[in-house]
């Protein structure tokens, strides 16, 4: 194969609700292809559920940033240069298990469902508002955005009175309709902001995320600020706009298919099972994960030579119909938890319990308080985020 | 058939504790993997496979 056969990465999706093309050729056509990626390097693209998993969980491929070999599926390389501290994201073994470790009893099953009864009431609170309002809202700037925004102020232990600041920067840089420079100056504004905040917690460390961490780091000896806003920030931009995005599509969703819905709604024990079904069904973040080789692989019969970068795409992954029978149909009876939305292997999504809790009381409690909710365009006129690293809804115009 | 879990393995995603709450818990002090139960009877035996399967780290392991 030439380089100008060769396909290229990322690829846009074209409907909303199933894989580009692309990608399913991919994954029926070989088990690794070669593709180009946007700084003129080649890489590997794994597109089986199988191939996936191993990859993923398999120390010989590192997670490593600013090895010279890391594909970026991004203009303009690695978005990490110059960054202080490394990020957790970009470590691996020992490094990253023990970075990982540190804040991991953070996000236990049990610490998230301890905090199940305040996300409750942000949601109770923004969906009064919702109703206060009336008419037709974007359910985006109403709800999706602001749950995980105020759920992570939550966390890192934001005041109260900054609230409206920093959901507000969080709206800006997460939004379409500003302009660039704008969300620069609000990324800017919400890093200084972090910096400060994590000031203020090293005097006075108080009862959460923050204060906790610094508290335990200090006690080993290896507390520093640098890493811990790091960490902080982090947080804030891995549980944003993924978080939202699967609010607005899950939604999206279970509105296109009220049978399904009926079921959730008649047993909420049916809720959890769906949200996997939902995370497997659109796989919002299918091309982010990637990994380069540091040593010769083998991987279903073709060697990666060390150094290669590879791309595992979640999407295709997660409609491998070896593994989801007819995945194009969403189902959401059908038992979706080894889905590889969240990743796999040691870099698995850390928040990911969270974001469960924050969808299922989303799910829950709005279908429940406006059960004649419903869309205000066809789902056609929706604008999806074709070409975004992270898929989604720019707005989601809904009445009831 | 005995759960076995390699802790130094485990990263603490919690969907062990996720498929059966009797068998499986996290540590509050660095999220890894503690199990309650290692030698699941009827039903929980089929939940232990279920949790080897979804683990993402493969830190747990059956013995047969
Ligand atoms: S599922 Fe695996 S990695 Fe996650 S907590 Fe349980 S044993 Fe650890």
């Amino acid at each position: 194969m030439t380089t100008a056969e060769k396909p290229v990465l990322p690829v846009a999706r074209t409907c909303p609700f199933a894989p580009p093309e692309e990608y399913t050729r991919m994954r029926e056509d070989q088990a690794l292809t070669q593709v180009s990626i946007p700084d003129g390097k080649h890489a590997w693209v794994v597109t089986r559920h199988e191939d996936a998993r191993r990859v993923l969980n398999d120390r010989r491929f590192s997670s490593n940033r600013f090895h010279p070999g890391y594909p970026f599926l991004v203009e303009g390389g690695n978005p990490f240069r110059g960054s202080q501290a490394r990020p957790m994201i970009s470590m691996d073994a020992a490094e990253h298990s023990a970075a990982r470790k540190s804040v991991l009893g953070e996000f236990t099953v049990k610490r998230v469902d301890a905090l199940r009864p305040r996300i409750q009431e942000i949601v109770d609170g923004l969906i009064d508002d919702m109703l206060s309002i009336g008419g037709e809202v974007d359910l985006v700037d109403m709800l999706s955005l602001p749950v995980p925004s105020l759920v992570i102020c939550e966390l890192l232990g934001v005041p109260y009175e900054d609230h409206d600041f920093f959901q507000g920067n969080t709206r800006k840089f997460a939004s379409r309709d500003n302009v660039e420079e704008e969300r620069h100056a609000a990324v800017g504004r919400l890093r200084s902001y972090l910096s400060d905040l994590v000031t203020a917690k090293e005097a006075d460390p108080g009862d959460d995320l923050l204060g906790r961490q610094i508290v335990k780091l200090r006690a080993e000896g290896t507390y520093e600020h640098e890493a811990l806003v790091s960490l902080a920030f982090s947080l804030l931009v891995a549980g944003h706009e993924t978080t939202a995005n699967m609010i607005s599509l899950g939604t999206v969703a279970l509105l296109e298919n009220p049978d399904q819905l009926a079921k959730i709604q008649a047993d909420p024990g049916r809720t959890l099972p769906a949200i996997e079904e939902l995370l497997r069904y659109f796989t919002i973040v299918d091309a982010v994960t990637a990994r380069v080789a540091t040593e010769d692989v083998e991987i279903s019969g073709t060697t990666i030579r060390a150094g290669d970068g590879v791309v595992v795409l979640g999407y295709p992954a997660n409609w491998d119909p070896d593994v989801f029978a007819s995945p194009e149909r969403l189902d959401l009876e059908r038992g979706a938890r080894h889905h590889v939305a969240f990743g796999f292997g040691p870099h698995q999504c850390l928040g990911q319990n969270l974001a469960r809790a924050e969808l299922q009381i989303v799910f829950d409690t709005l279908f429940r308080r406006i059960p004649t909710l419903k869309l205000a365009k066809p789902v056609d006129d929706l604008a999806f985020k074709d070409e975004a690293a992270i898929y989604g809804l720019y707005q989601l115009p809904v009445t009831w | 058939m005995k759960i076995i879990a390699d802790t130094g393995k485990c990263v603490g995603a919690g969907q062990c504790v996720l498929t059966e709450p009797e068998l499986f818990d996290q540590s509050e002090d660095d999220g890894t993997v503690i199990v309650l139960n290692d030698k699941p009877e009827g039903e929980l035996v089929e939940k232990a496979r279920e949790a080897v399967n979804v683990c993402p780290s493969q830190a747990l392991s059956l013995q047969e």
